[in-house]
């Protein structure tokens, strides 16, 4: 692949006390494509996006996105990376004193010079892009189902057409509909925007449906990556019991499953 | 690589009567710079990056009739993309007059007063009832959690209630006793501080320092819960939360502030007899002898409305803890109004104390 990577992690160790959750950790994530990242619950799925935004500091190790360490940013390189990625948490971590609409402007009040009309057409194209009907912008995040959160969080990612997309779980505890439609709605969206996604999931029919790659953290590392067909023929007991598991083979598309 | 800033990218625009040209980087940073729609024709040959908020303008650009010219197939499909998901807007609401407001916000509250006074009773209900049921049943009654709740609304009391009412005791005393010297009647100044502590001011201002520290800790801690499913998950494990939570917080509130009030009386008359020890020289056994010929209904008739004061400040706590919706905001506002109200109750239960002692003469 001759794509350059947006996303560099080297020999990442993190902990918590005595704790090690990470230990030379190597990952990248190269421009445009969807990465999957696996792994049982409690390997450190959401502390690797945790580290790689900043908000856990690494033990040893490096970070870089765009080619520039995280670690070791000054305030104002730090913000204008931040522009350049989005954050999507579990649960859409909305604020929930604010509308979703309100919510979807937090990040576009950011940009000198936008009139209020602008702000809050876009707010709502982006609420409308995420899947969400007209009268959910002025819905409260307490008001909403899980999917519906979830669907807010990513338009609130999208806000800035960032160039990196984390997501935590976007599709854990949706209907298989409403899963579905968010994949698809994840690869229209970098399809259309060249975005690159960060996507941890458990959800085997997304990695089916979304990911160019995949990423499995086992044993406090990155253990392999590689795409579906390359993770069928990994010889590890865990990675072969998730990808050819009975749920695996429910997941796999018909044109698959013979080979 | 070097790291741009999005913030810093740069559009050109070029208008020949009409025409317009824009190059560069149609992004949600540049935005503010384009030109209010309205152009008969868009020149986009130069343009090298664009975002769904530059795409959402040429949506619009086009939707009023502009033409756009020179526009890369992979710009054209996100513009399309964009298009399609434009919302259409609801229909407002028709607008309300303002007296239709006003009625319907103060309709609103009445109610809302008047059901909440309703559940209140509901909750006292439900405690009292929980409380025959661990007599009939003493199995059911969770002790340790009584003998918790005991420690922290209790003892951990005892300090700052002491404190507080010692130095009531000083305040009285040092008042009192400028105003009584002026006619020679210092020795009344022990009638003053113990009819006034053991009356009025330690329960009252016991009652008062325990609705701030319990009332606010028992909604955080019930809503917190609330918020997160446990109390649902504890019926449907067969648990009753009145059982659970509110029976051993509000008995140990009624256990617990007796002996505050009581603790507070001490600390009070101990605090005047100091003072007026070194302010006015009434010996601590003059002091003892004064005291001994007050009326001990005086201290009776305090302790007395501390388990009420106890029910207010519990039931108050628990309801607003099982008010608390799912998000984090209503917890913060019912913890608040929780102290509010249980202060303002506990000062009108006073009153009300007070019309009653004086009718029956006590």
């Amino acid at each position: 692949m001759s794509r350059e990577n947006v996303i560099e992690v080297r020999n990442l160790r993190t902990q918590f006390g005595d704790h090690v959750v990470h230990q030379d950790l190597d990952l990248d994530l190269r421009r445009g494509e969807i990465l999957g990242v696996v792994g049982g619950s409690g390997t450190g799925k959401s502390v690797l996006l945790r580290s790689i935004v900043g908000l856990i500091r690494p033990a040893a190790g490096s970070v870089s996105v765009f080619g520039r360490d995280v670690t070791a940013m000054s305030g104002a390189e730090r913000e204008a990376i931040e522009r350049r990625w989005g954050v999507m948490f579990q649960d859409g971590a909305l604020f929930s004193s604010l509308s979703v609409q309100e919510n979807v402007e937090v990040p576009l009040r950011a940009v000198p010079g936008l009139s209020d009309e602008q702000r809050v057409s876009l707010a709502q194209l982006k609420v409308s892009m995420a899947g969400l009907p007209f009268k959910a912008n002025a819905d409260f995040p307490s008001d909403l189902s899980g999917g519906m959160r979830k669907r807010a969080g990513l338009a609130r990612a999208l806000a800035l057409d960032p160039e990196i997309v984390f997501l935590d779980e976007p599709t854990a505890g949706l209907d298989p509909i409403g899963a579905d439609a968010f994949d698809k709605l994840i690869v229209g969206l970098r399809d259309a925007l060249n975005l690159s996604v960060f996507l941890v999931t458990h959800d085997l029919d997304t990695l089916h449906a979304c990911c160019d790659r995949i990423a499995v953290l086992a044993e406090k590392r990155v253990l392999t990556t590689g795409t579906m067909a390359e993770m069928l023929q990994v010889d590890h007991p865990w990675v072969r019991e998730y990808f050819h598991g009975p749920r695996a083979r429910a997941a796999q598309p018909a044109d698959r499953s013979e080979g | 690589m070097t790291l741009s800033d999005p913030s810093q990218a740069q559009l050109t625009i070029t208008n020949r009567d009409g025409d317009l040209a824009l190059g560069g980087a149609l992004v949600v940073w540049t935005l503010p710079r384009t030109p209010p729609p309205g152009a008969q024709r868009i020149d986009l040959t130069d343009l090298q990056r664009m975002d769904t908020a530059g795409a959402h303008y040429l949506a619009r650009q086009r939707a009023q009739g502009a033409e756009l010219v020179g526009l890369s197939q992979s710009h054209r499909i996100l513009l399309e993309t964009v298009s399609d998901a434009i919302p259409a807007p609801d229909k407002p609401a028709p607008p309300r007059s303002w007296w239709h407001d006003i009625c319907r916000n103060t309709g609103k509250r009445v109610v809302g007063s008047l059901s909440t006074f309703v559940q209140m009773t509901e909750y006292l209900g439900r405690f009292l009832a929980a409380l025959l049921r661990a007599l009939r049943h003493p199995s059911q009654f969770r002790l340790t959690s009584l003998v918790y709740h005991c420690q922290q609304t209790g003892l951990r009391a005892v300090s700052i209630v002491a404190v507080m009412s010692f130095l009531i005791g000083v305040v009285l005393a040092f008042q009192g006793a400028a105003q009584l010297r002026q006619f020679g009647a210092e020795v009344f100044v022990v009638d003053l501080i113990a009819i006034s502590v053991l009356r009025e001011l330690g329960i009252l201002l016991t009652a008062i320092v325990v609705a701030g520290r319990t009332t606010s800790a028992l909604t955080a801690s019930i809503g917190s819960m609330k918020m997160r499913e446990e109390i649902d998950a504890m019926r449907t494990l067969g648990m009753d939360p009145d059982m659970v939570l509110i029976l051993p917080r509000v008995l140990a509130l009624v256990l617990m502030l007796p002996i505050l009030g009581l603790i507070a009386d001490l600390s009070g008359l101990l605090g005047g007899a100091i003072m007026s020890w070194i302010e006015l020289g009434v010996s601590p056994s003059m002091f003892m002898t004064r005291l001994g010929d007050i009326s001990v209904d005086h201290a009776i008739v305090g302790l007395v409305k501390a388990p009420v004061f106890a029910l207010i400040i519990g039931i108050i706590g628990c309801h607003a803890g099982m008010m608390v919706g799912k998000d984090a905001e209503s917890l913060g506002s019912q913890t608040s109004a929780s102290v509010v109200s249980a202060i303002f109750a506990i000062i009108i239960a006073d009153a009300a104390f007070s019309i009653l002692f004086s009718v029956l003469g006590i």
